[in-house]
């Protein structure tokens, strides 16, 4: 338990400069999906696809600069986690739609 | 007046069956002798200072202990009720309905009420012992994670004489639980028992997670942990990750219900096998969340009552997290016949053969440990042997039951029955009384008589072949489950006979258990080393039962079985005391938060079985209040002096 | 108690200084990591409540589909006001930890404000809905659309009532390892919400806009 990362230490920004960033960036990507929503320059599963990749962009801001997500004290079981708990939730989503498409198959 | 009060009552209680007027006076009765024998020797205050405020996990795990075993008892009479109604054909012993309401109470009560706080009573008593800890990581949160369960459990018993029990099977699958098809409150407790009691168990997961994550003694690498507690990890990991779809099923479920929604009805755009299909995704893992530990009881037995280390401890590990994990991927296999296609069936059937092969692995292991050991055939030991035959013939009726286009043969058949039985009364049960017997002598510090075991252990295993060979054989004959009686020309009388006969066999080697822990209690053997078994982890290095704070000094932990490298090094525990200045102890203090806080939950429950919304309303208030109340209680710890360890020890003969 | 409070501190819950408050006492890393665990259990919950939307999106029995309910501009402002409201929560911990108590509550206080703006956008959303006749008992789709905002909603209600407990503690008793461990706790939980959010925003309501 020795690669504490959770030093007092570290000189602390004078400016909340990690956080600006990271709301910025929030927006920027919200806006480029409603954007992309309203214009309707793509097809359906196309745009589905790009805006699905920037709300994982978004996960990824969320947990970088706000979440301290590298921050733990010993080693990191949160990260372990909260992959697996990603990776299921994917299981769940994807396994749940793949077995239910039986509705369109039997009518 | 009067007469409006005689319709509301005649709804409110059941009526109408003598079976039920007896229970009725047997539970008065029982509820009369207790509160006079605790006010007779003035026990109100001990009950409530020792056991109903304590956030101690040798106590919270005996709790769990006893409830488990009455619930046993209640899914064990269940059984053999069911059991007598088809011993013969076109009997009347119950009616159909009847009939159904047992089969759904002894099904949910066996898994959700029996297995699940059996598996957190060993968990509980052994867990913080084996890591060199004092307590769980959140005390305060396990004495909840107990009272909900144990009120969830209470709500759903009392649908017994109160309002008419669960009918629909222990899956209560919809549409038949729709209001449209089941207007009773039976679902509704139901409904309300299991999801309080799911609470809680989604919090022990976490509970026991972070205690071996983060609580383990010194030099305890995670590869240095006993197997048992790699099983509890491999078990947690699964709990979190599945009950929360539990609680959706059960909750979307409740809001059709109540709301007059439309996710599983026939109308509107429902889709009932949406329920199926998010009750698996947590029921299926399930199975493996009360095997999974049961696994590690076996692995912690063999190698201690074969002398020896166990075979392959990182294949065990190894095969334990593959478990965890692949069983989130074979929840389709319990619906092959809904008709998805051909690609979904294979990859469910195929994931769910996968889990052959760590299982096997496993069996192995023991086997090989076992191999060219002293084994010494004591209660434990006993029941792991038993266990091995058994779960291997389950495993592989599995497989069959895992092909999908045969599983369209042994779909809901018996021969379903006695696999699912198999595995989880050869598995789970043989596990959990396997347990039992291993740390008994750590919780109460006695031994049980063994002669007496030995009895109850015969007869519970014979019973148990009689009772459900007899069951595969039937299921390829046609037999279906849950059907509440049969004609005579059906050709099933003879298997159903001997089956039944096998069930009253296991009933009466539970009576035997039951007279050994009363023998034992006033006889039994008094355990004065602390280490009855010879064991090899650390529970066994401190005296029985152990002292509230577990350890006085925490030892260091150079290997995998530390207790039995210090013994080989001639160390021990006492040598630490004799060292080592005693310290104060820091522990967690007694709440009645808990309790009070279940108790709400019970009547905000109870409030929406009947649709009582005042009386629900009223319940999650009492919750909310209890929770800030604790956000705000700073006085939640304090410290044993070091002069109080040190008589305790003293009293012990261990300074 | 027999022992002093410097004492006790010393021998039992080591106040090692040289990390951050949150993680000071013995139970700060305890929590933290126990409340990960949680977030990933409430993922999965809401993992089964997106399966199930999805599943059921098209079951509108003739009812109102997405694309006839959703508006952007409605839902545009609950994102904003949420995305801020992470925004300013995030503040929090950082002026947290640079010990200044009064920029600490003011941030609080405006992360909750933000929320109650949420759910008060996020409720007329729904009364408009219902008065449309598009009620939860109409179809299928209805039922799983106002199930998962619905819940979601819920968690943020619980999250405003959890923060201002919160924030009357800090008030009490200031800055310190208890309430440090609380304010980040709670600010995991509110990110956690905004995460959430996003994939309502891009699952529910940009698949209703764009299709």
């Amino acid at each position: 338990m020795s690669q504490s990362h959770v030093k007092a230490n570290e000189k602390h920004p004078l400016f909340p400069i990690k956080n600006v960033i990271g709301f910025v960036l929030s927006l920027i990507l919200t806006f480029v999906a409603l954007g992309l929503g309203a214009a309707h320059i793509l097809p359906f599963g196309p745009i589905m696809l790009i805006i699905m990749g920037l709300a994982v962009l978004q996960i990824a801001v969320q947990l970088f600069f706000f979440m301290h997500f590298m921050e733990s004290d010993g080693p990191a079981y949160h990260v372990i986690g909260l992959t697996i708990g990603i990776i299921n939730a994917v299981a769940v989503i994807g396994g749940t739609i793949w077995v239910m498409t039986f509705n369109s198959q039997v009518h | 007046m009067f007469d409006r009060i005689k319709s509301f009552a005649s709804d409110f209680f059941v009526t109408g069956e003598p079976m039920i007027y007896a229970s009725d006076v047997a539970i008065v009765l029982v509820l009369a002798a207790i509160i006079f024998t605790l006010t007779f020797l003035k026990k109100w205050k001990w009950l409530w200072r020792e056991w109903i405020t304590t956030v101690d996990h040798k106590k919270i795990g005996i709790m769990y202990l006893v409830s488990a075993l009455l619930m046993m008892f209640r899914g064990g009479v269940d059984a053999l009720l069911m059991r007598t109604q088809l011993a013969l054909p076109d009997q009347n012993l119950l009616d159909p309905e009847h009939y159904n309401q047992i089969f759904t109470t002894h099904g949910t009560i066996m898994i959700l009420f029996m297995a699940m706080p059996f598996l957190f009573a060993m968990f509980n008593i052994a867990v913080p012992l084996q890591l060199g800890a004092r307590d769980v990581a959140f005390p305060f949160l396990n004495a909840v994670s107990f009272w909900l369960f144990f009120f969830g459990a209470l709500l759903f018993n009392l649908s017994f004489v109160i309002g008419g029990s669960p009918d629909a099977g222990w899956t209560s699958y919809a549409p038949l639980t729709e209001l449209g098809f089941d207007k009773g409150p039976g679902e509704n407790f139901y409904l309300l028992g299991v999801q309080i009691s799911g609470i809680g168990s989604m919090a022990t997961g976490i509970n026991f997670l972070v205690t071996i994550l983060k609580m383990r003694a010194p030099g305890m690498k995670m590869m240095r942990l006993p197997l048992f507690c790699w099983s509890v990890v491999a078990s947690c990991v699964v709990i979190i990750f599945a009950f929360p779809a539990l609680t959706v099923a059960l909750a979307l479920l409740m809001i059709d219900r109540i709301a007059g929604a439309h996710f599983f009805t026939m109308l509107h755009g429902g889709n009932p096998m949406m329920f199926l299909n998010l009750f698996w995704v947590w029921g299926h893992p399930e199975v493996y969340i009360v095997v999974l530990p049961a696994y590690g009881i076996y692995s912690e037995i063999v190698s201690t009552f074969s002398k020896k280390k166990i075979f392959g401890y990182k294949t065990m590990v190894i095969s334990l997290m593959i478990i965890s994990v692949v069983s989130y991927f074979v929840w389709a296999h319990h619906y092959f016949t809904m008709g998805a296609s051909a690609g979904v069936n294979s990859f469910f059937a195929v994931a769910s053969m996968l889990i052959g092969i760590p299982t096997g692995v496993k069996i192995f292991n023991w086997l090989f440990t076992m191999f060219r050991g002293r084994i010494s055939m004591k209660l434990p030991m006993l029941w792991t042997l038993a266990f091995i035959p058994c779960f291997a013939m389950g495993g592989a009726t599995g497989i069959m039951l895992a092909m999908a286009p045969a599983d369209y043969q042994y779909h809901n058949s018996y021969f379903l029955i006695a696999h699912f039985h198999q595995v989880l009364i050869g598995g789970v049960a043989f596990g959990l009384l396997a347990g039992m017997y291993y740390w008994w002598p750590k919780m109460f510090g006695f031994r049980l008589n063994e002669a007496l075991g030995k009895w109850g252990f015969w007869f519970f295993n014979i019973g148990f072949y009689v009772c459900f060979m007899p069951q595969y054989l039937l299921g390829f004959m046609g037999m279906t489950r849950r059907v509440s009686t049969y004609s005579a020309d059906t050709g099933w009388t003879d298997f159903n006979f001997i089956s039944s006969i096998g069930a009253y066999l296991m009933g009466i080697g539970f009576l035997f258990i039951v007279v050994q822990v009363l023998y034992s209690i006033k006889y039994g053997e008094r355990d004065l080393t602390g280490d009855p078994w010879n064991g090899r982890t650390l529970e066994w290095a401190i005296p029985s039962p152990a002292p509230h704070y577990n350890f006085a000094h925490i030892p260091e932990v150079k290997e995998v079985d530390a207790w039995w490298g210090m013994k080989e090094r001639g160390e021990s525990l006492v040598q630490l005391n004799r060292k080592k200045k005693f310290t104060p102890i820091h522990m967690p203090k007694n709440s009645g938060i808990p309790f009070i806080m279940a108790v709400f939950f019970f009547i905000s429950g109870f409030g929406f079985v009947f649709g009582w919304y005042w009386i629900a309303a009223l319940g999650l208030l009492g919750v909310a209040i209890c929770m800030i109340a604790r956000s705000n209680n700073r006085n939640t710890d304090y410290h044993i002096p070091a002069e109080e360890v040190e008589e305790t020890e003293a009293a012990y003969g261990r300074v | 108690m027999a022992l002093s409070n410097n004492e006790a501190k010393q021998r039992s819950s080591k106040h090692d200084t040289s990390r951050l408050l949150e993680y000071q006492r013995h139970d700060g890393p305890l929590n933290i990591l126990g409340f990960w665990i949680f977030l990933a259990t409430d993922l999965i919950l809401f993992a089964c409540l997106f399966a199930t939307y999805l599943v059921i999106r098209t079951h509108v029995d003739g009812g109102p589909t997405d694309k006839d309910l959703f508006e952007i501009p409605g839902f545009t402002i609950e994102t904003l006001l949420l995305l801020t409201s992470s925004f300013t929560g995030s503040l929090a911990v950082y002026e947290m930890r640079n010990f200044n108590k009064k920029r600490l509550i003011g941030w609080l206080i405006v992360t909750v404000l933000l929320g109650i703006g949420f759910v008060g956008f996020e409720i007329s959303e729904f009364v408009q809905y219902v008065g449309d006749g598009a009620t939860m008992q109409r179809s299928a789709f209805l039922s799983a659309f106002f199930t998962l905002v619905g819940t979601h909603g819920a968690h943020v209600s619980l999250g405003i009532i959890w923060m201002i407990s919160i924030i009357r503690q800090v008030v009490k008793f200031g800055i310190e390892p208890i309430n440090a461990r609380k304010v980040f706790i709670v600010g995991l939980y509110w990110h956690f919400l905004d995460i959430v959010w996003i994939f309502i925003f891009s699952v529910v309501y940009m698949t209703g806009v764009v299709s």
